[in-house]
């Protein structure tokens, strides 16, 4: 018991090294030329002698998601708490919404850059439309389902539609948010590598096309790892603040 | 002057309804004293729970008129605490914050909220120890058993201390122990603070023991056909559940239900 959970808690340590180990094999055994597909050590490499460019080039990347990240919240919770309060709202909005998720976000960015030029606002932009949707839906969903009886007992006592949504709607959604946001944040960062790979001029994105057009291939697949780490220490940070705040939500797996 | 009222009531859901003659429920006519404690008997879907929604004032009557506490009503009844059959605390608050979101909505505590929360919440855990919950303030309803549930979810329904409390089937998902336990607490509240219940069941020997008077209300067409006062004397124990008395009554009740079922040509079905 006690050795299976400790086995649990290192588990994705412990695939990590061996999917690395695999990997190094694999490039060692077969031969395989570093311009084609470089092994971890190689990449390790590559994360020491670039360091100071990869790190100002992850920054840059990690800000600009944040931005549009923080402004994908912003909208995506009012839209959410507008079409999941309103059923009139829903009726209307929801079909324009699901055309406007499918258009690829890669078609998009030419049209930013026309609109706001090469630089941060395509970048900012790119994140914040591909990720606000998951957001706009979770927090609408949240709202959709309240108890009928639930509500008449607030509606006998005079409760308005506003005191339903605050009391009950939305704390009732923030465990759809917290999961929404898990997904929302490593859109948020692949909208903004898109923009600086068609369109950038720094970031990751910018980095990994320069490298690529190089023929660089180590420097390019240490470009991805950087996201990779960003992405994923994004998500965990959510993951930790929802267990702190919605905790009651997530009983079942505490009590094992 | 009777404290609730129903004169000739009858409801359709809406308007293509109404037109076609389709109603939930049927001339009702009803008057409750003040402190009276009615139970309404029948078998699924004749039109209990749309009986609830009339007399909270969450649904207008199509014909006839409703008046309780000597005014017409014309919205939601602040008057009035509700519970169901499913408790629906929220899982977010504790039992003690869940009995006390009532006073954080309806007026008079709603403005006083921040000043007197401290006498708010001694209010409440005096509700929830006269139902035996003092020491589980604090844990949250997942914490509880399903009985426990049900008792704080009655508290929420009696803290901003309604003149009538409507019960809809609310020990219809326990088990028999722990529902004759949750009638002697009903009961003793009841005696205690004299506050009126309309309590919709399908559970026979319940409304027997608890209601001074039984309706009886048939399905499709959704009308009283049975008026019964139950004269057993109070204060009544579990024991009296047992006495001859108490099985005829319930037997003539039954006996109505069935009367009331073979217009629709089922048949009778198990009532407890």
């Amino acid at each position: 018991m006690k050795v299976s959970r400790r086995v649990e808690r290192w588990s994705p340590l412990i695939v990590l090294i061996a999917v690395l180990l695999l990997w190094q094999l694999v490039v060692v055994a077969f031969g395989i030329a570093e311009f084609i597909f470089p092994s971890p050590w190689q990449i390790a490499l590559q994360f020491a002698e670039f360091q100071s460019a990869l790190l100002e080039a992850a920054w840059k990347t990690f800000w600009v998601t944040m931005l549009g990240f923080a402004l994908s919240i912003a909208v995506g919770v009012m839209l959410g708490f507008l079409i999941g309060s309103s059923r009139l709202a829903y009726t209307a909005l929801y079909p324009l919404m699901v055309a406007f998720n499918a258009v690829p976000k890669a078609a998009v960015v030419p049209i930013l850059v026309v609109w706001f030029g090469i630089g941060l606002g395509p970048g900012v932009l790119t994140a914040f439309l591909i990720s606000f949707f998951p957001i706009t839906v979770n927090i609408a969903t949240g709202l959709a389902t309240l108890e009928p009886e639930l509500e008449d007992v607030l509606r006998v006592l005079g409760a308005r539609r506003w005191d339903v949504l605050i009391k009950v709607g939305l704390p009732r959604s923030m465990p759809y948010f917290y999961a929404s946001l898990k997904v929302a944040i490593t859109l948020a960062f692949v909208g903004t590598v898109l923009a600086e790979m068609t369109a950038g001029d720094s970031g990751i994105g910018y980095l990994m096309q320069t490298a690529g057009s190089q023929q660089r291939m180590p420097l390019a697949f240490a470009g991805l790892v950087t996201i990779g780490a960003m992405a994923m220490a994004m998500y965990e940070l959510f993951s930790w603040i929802e267990k702190r705040t919605t905790g009651w939500a997530h009983r079942g797996s505490q009590a094992t | 002057m009777s404290f609730v009222d129903f004169r000739g009531v009858w409801l359709a859901y809406n308007d293509e309804l109404l037109a076609q003659g389709h109603y939930a429920v049927e001339d009702i006519s009803l008057q409750v004293n003040n402190g009276e404690f009615i139970a309404i008997v029948g078998p699924s879907g004749c039109g209990k729970s749309t009986f609830m929604k009339l007399a909270t004032g969450l649904k207008m009557p199509s014909k006839g008129t409703i008046t309780i506490g000597g005014a017409p009503v014309t919205g939601p009844l602040k008057i009035s605490g509700m519970a169901f059959q499913a408790p629906s605390l929220l899982p977010w608050r504790s039992t003690l914050h869940n009995v006390l979101l009532p006073l954080e909505i309806v007026e008079p505590y709603r403005s006083s909220f921040k000043n007197k929360r401290r006498e708010y919440e001694a209010k409440a855990r005096d509700l929830l120890k006269s139902v035996g919950l003092a020491g589980y303030e604090d844990k949250f309803p997942w914490q509880l058993s399903g009985g426990m549930q049900q008792r704080a979810s009655i508290c929420r329904a009696l803290v901003h201390e309604p003149k009538m409390l409507l019960l809809d089937e609310p020990f219809g998902a326990l088990d028999a122990f722990t529902r004759e336990e949750l009638w002697c607490t009903l009961r003793d509240l009841q005696a205690a603070q004299k506050f009126n219940v309309i309590l919709v069941t399908h559970d026979l020997r319940e409304s027997v023991f608890l209601a001074d008077t039984v309706y009886v209300m048939s399905k499709s067409p959704g009308r009283f056909v049975v008026k019964r006062a139950i004269d057993l004397p109070r204060p009544r124990d579990l024991e009296v559940t047992y006495t001859p008395e108490f099985t005829d009554i319930v037997h003539e009740l039954r006996g109505h239900i069935g009367a009331s079922r073979q217009k629709t040509g089922s048949p009778s079905a198990a009532v407890s």
